[in-house]
């Protein structure tokens, strides 16, 4: 008889850790925009894309948004799981919020490199 | 004999939310939350922004003269407001992780920080663009 462990101890840590590690790479990235925003005052547009078409701050603002998506369904998946009920539904919900942030993150690399 | 004591055991419950006093930590945690939840409903909006402001010069002159009407600016400035304050507050958290005040008044002081930095730099920022 196989006895896997589905609840308990440890379930659910890999999130917690993802939240916090997710959550230092924005702020990490919030750190950097504000300080290129502050040298380079962007106020046309060549200047304003110039700065996202650096290719290390393309790259830099994709790993920014992945972190933000991935710290977003975390978020929104624990208050799902928190306040509804019905497993349906529930499933519904999670589908939907995982399909969305996975799409934001297509939509992200269309921006960024305009695919 | 544990087990049949605490399944009969009464204890006086009371779940009526709106009969609890939340303490202000409490009050922090479900403000991160609610800022969680409607900076979450809010990506759409800028991702879309952020593509039409890089797409082409005429997209960007679009967006930028969106800062015109102040309706725009307000709910900006709203916006703004959400993420301080879930950025803060999650800072906040980051230190509790190490164990940076987790005592009660610790826990008190820090979120008292949180809202006092949150509010000065909206004023700040709000001050700046409206």
């Amino acid at each position: 008889m196989i006895k896997r462990k589905l609840v308990g101890a440890h379930y659910g840590f890999g999130d917690w850790l993802l939240q916090r590690g997710t959550a230092l790479v924005m702020a990490l990235y919030a750190t950097l925009i504000l300080v290129i925003m502050a040298i380079v005052q962007p106020s046309t547009y060549l200047e304003w894309r110039g700065i996202f078409d650096n290719r290390i701050m393309a790259f830099l603002t994709f790993i920014y948004l992945v972190a933000l998506f991935w710290h977003a369904w975390i978020g929104v998946r624990d208050i799902w799981l928190d306040y509804v009920k019905n497993t349906g539904v529930r499933l519904l919900l999670l589908l939907a919020t995982l399909a969305v942030t996975i799409g934001y993150t297509g939509w992200a690399v269309q921006i960024l490199w305009r695919v | 004999m544990a087990d049949v004591a605490i399944k009969t055991k009464k204890r006086p419950k009371n779940l009526d939310i709106w009969t609890i006093r939340l303490p202000l930590p409490g009050v922090l945690s479900i403000i991160h939350r609610l800022t969680g939840a409607g900076l979450f409903l809010l990506l759409p909006v800028f991702l879309w922004l952020f593509e039409r402001s890089l797409a082409t010069p005429e997209s960007f002159a679009e967006v930028k003269a969106l800062g015109d009407h102040l309706v725009i600016r307000l709910i900006l400035l709203g916006f703004i407001w959400f993420y301080i304050q879930h950025f803060l507050a999650g800072l906040r958290y980051l230190l509790i992780d190490l164990h940076k005040g987790v005592d009660l008044e610790g826990a008190r002081f820090s979120t008292k920080v949180v809202f006092a930095a949150s509010t000065t730099l909206m004023l700040v920022i709000g001050a700046f663009i409206l």
